[in-house]
């Protein structure tokens, strides 16, 4: 007997292996704080893991593309929609903590960082810059607001790459190597796809300047 | 073992049964062979299930080893440090922190920026032998042992408020003696206006002084008022115990109204000088520290607020107090001064 032909899904397990992944620090996390073992000041650990997951995953979701111009690797992109939403995810879970459980909802202090403190600003600008990104993540958001103008919109993950890696920085209070290390990988990310857009751009220019041929 | 679909058991090639001749081996029925495409299809599954269960363990594990999330192998407990005998004032009756967070949450950078790096790393410090020069202008210069030093004065118990600048903040029992004694003891000059300390310059016992994240050895100081405070003590102990080298062992400096990066741990020099000197934070991040560091819930860090703290063991942050609860004894010394100036 025949098996009806299915359309094959290239690596159909890479997606639930990164998701699963993607948890494993969050349930580490939980199993540590219910036993007490997440440090003398348990309420910073958090804080600082979930914010650099946020930040991991931002840099690991921004790495897809360079991936793909240095190596002709195309399965980083079906990952990218998903780790750019982990990215949100545990941005969120940061912001959340840093509001709720550092802070308490104490609001006048919370105003006062967003208008005073410049390293909570760009953290805040970042996360702020993240939210239409995960709004429009769906593949009908990019039907409705025509791929252009979608790709456009999600562009402004640069930004919050960059807002976030300086909110690190600016966090720390003397020691910027492990910033920096971050600070590094974001910048060669970046290098790689401004080589590329200006091979491109010499490409066309060199084909457009040749005598066509017919 | 079946990997056909339900119903595979009325297998079209199965011959009808008058006809199979039961032999001396019977050859499995044919129900039981698995289809080629099946028997690949399993490979594959294998195959894929494996795949999956190495991508979910690396991303898992890479992100636990990029985070700090991973289980730590549990260090050899450090030996049980020997007992002291102490009196007690000026305690406050505040709860103290649990032994096991105040010398396991420690800023040490001698030995690593992380708060568990110097209870993981200073077992290469030697508090013993030990000794504490005593320079400047001072009667007559002169060099002790620590266990000398410590002979010379009676120990006491100081239970203080700690408050870092990274606002947090701690109860520890000190166990020590005012510097106040040892100051009197070095007999300075009128002239000696400042006291400096300086922690050990030493890097094969503080393996971070290799780095030039500070500029090493670190340096602290004190107005000679400041420094004469009943309230500043030198410590050699916590808890009734010898002072664990991640602690700043085997004497440190206590100024309880001070943000907590005053105290000096490790110290090996004493020097009087007529001049204030350039203390090493002051010199890392001259806007964010300055020379006084006075516990002030009304001046910023230029980068986060200092007007609560979360006390290490609590979640609700509280109140910073001024001078951190030591307004009585210590505000008298900053009369006239602009403490948002002289931060």
């Amino acid at each position: 007997m025949e098996t009806p032909p299915r359309r094959q899904v290239p690596l159909p397990w890479l997606k639930p292996a990164v998701f699963v992944g993607a948890l494993v620090p969050l349930l580490g996390m939980a199993v540590q704080a219910s036993r007490g073992t997440l440090g003398a000041d348990p309420v910073a650990t958090g804080l600082n893991r979930l914010g650099l997951l946020a930040l991991i995953f931002l840099l690991a979701s921004l790495a897809s593309t360079p991936l793909k111009i240095l190596f002709g690797w195309t399965w980083p992109i079906r990952l990218r929609r998903m780790l750019g939403l982990w990215a949100f995810f545990y941005a969120s879970l940061h912001l959340a903590t840093y509001v709720g459980v550092d802070q308490r909802f104490d609001w006048p202090v919370l105003w006062a960082d967003v208008t005073q403190r410049k390293f909570m600003v760009v953290g805040f600008a970042a996360f702020l810059l993240l939210v239409p990104l995960a709004l429009t993540s769906t593949d009908a958001s990019v039907r409705r607001l025509g791929y252009r103008r979608w790709k456009a919109l999600h562009r402004l993950v640069y930004l919050a790459g960059v807002l976030a890696v300086v909110h690190f920085l600016w966090r720390v209070k003397l020691d910027i190597r492990e910033p920096l290390i971050y600070a590094l990988v974001l910048g060669v990310l970046f290098l790689v796809r401004v080589v590329e857009a200006v091979r491109t751009r010499r490409a066309k220019a060199r084909r457009a300047q040749a005598p066509s041929v017919a | 073992m079946r990997w056909g679909p339900a119903g595979s058991d009325s297998n079209e090639n199965a011959l009808p049964s008058v006809l199979v001749k039961h032999t001396v081996t019977p050859p499995p029925a044919s129900s039981e062979i698995t289809p080629e495409p099946l028997f690949h299809r399993r490979r594959e599954f294998i195959k894929k299930s494996a795949l999956f269960a190495v991508t979910a363990a690396g991303t898992g594990g890479s992100l636990l080893a990029l985070t700090g999330g991973a289980p730590e192998p549990k260090a050899a407990p450090a030996p049980e440090p020997a007992p002291l005998k102490v009196l007690g004032r000026y305690s406050t009756e505040e709860t103290p922190t649990k032994y096991e967070a105040v010398t396991h949450y420690n800023n040490f950078y001698e030995f690593g920026t992380d708060k568990t790096d110097p209870a993981e790393n200073s077992g290469t410090l030697k508090p013993r032998p030990w000794s504490v020069a005593v320079e400047g202008l001072v009667k007559k210069p002169f060099s002790v042992d620590i266990d000398q030093l410590q002979k010379w004065f009676p120990l006491e118990e100081r239970i203080y408020r700690m408050r870092c600048v990274e606002a947090w903040s701690m109860v520890i029992p000190w166990n020590g003696f005012p510097l106040a004694d040892l100051v009197k003891r070095c007999e300075p000059l009128g002239s000696a206006k400042f006291v400096a300390f300086q922690t050990l310059l030493d890097p094969v016992q503080m393996p971070e002084e290799r780095t030039h994240l500070l500029d090493w050895p670190y340096v602290e100081g004190l107005r000679m008022d400041e420094a004469l405070n009943p309230l500043a003590i030198l410590a050699v102990g916590l808890y009734g115990k010898t002072l664990p080298n991640q602690n700043g062992a085997p004497i440190r400096l206590v100024v309880p109204w001070k943000y907590g990066f005053k105290g000096i741990k490790s110290i090996v020099k004493i020097r009087f000088l007529e001049t204030q000197p350039q203390t090493t934070w002051a010199l890392a991040g001259p806007s964010e520290y300055g020379f006084y560091a006075n516990v002030n819930p009304a001046v910023d860090h230029p980068r986060w607020s200092q007007a609560t703290e979360r006390r290490v063991g609590e979640f609700a942050r509280r109140k910073t107090l001024p001078f951190n609860g030591y307004a009585d004894e210590v505000a008298a010394l900053y009369t006239g001064m602009d403490l948002k100036k002289l931060f």
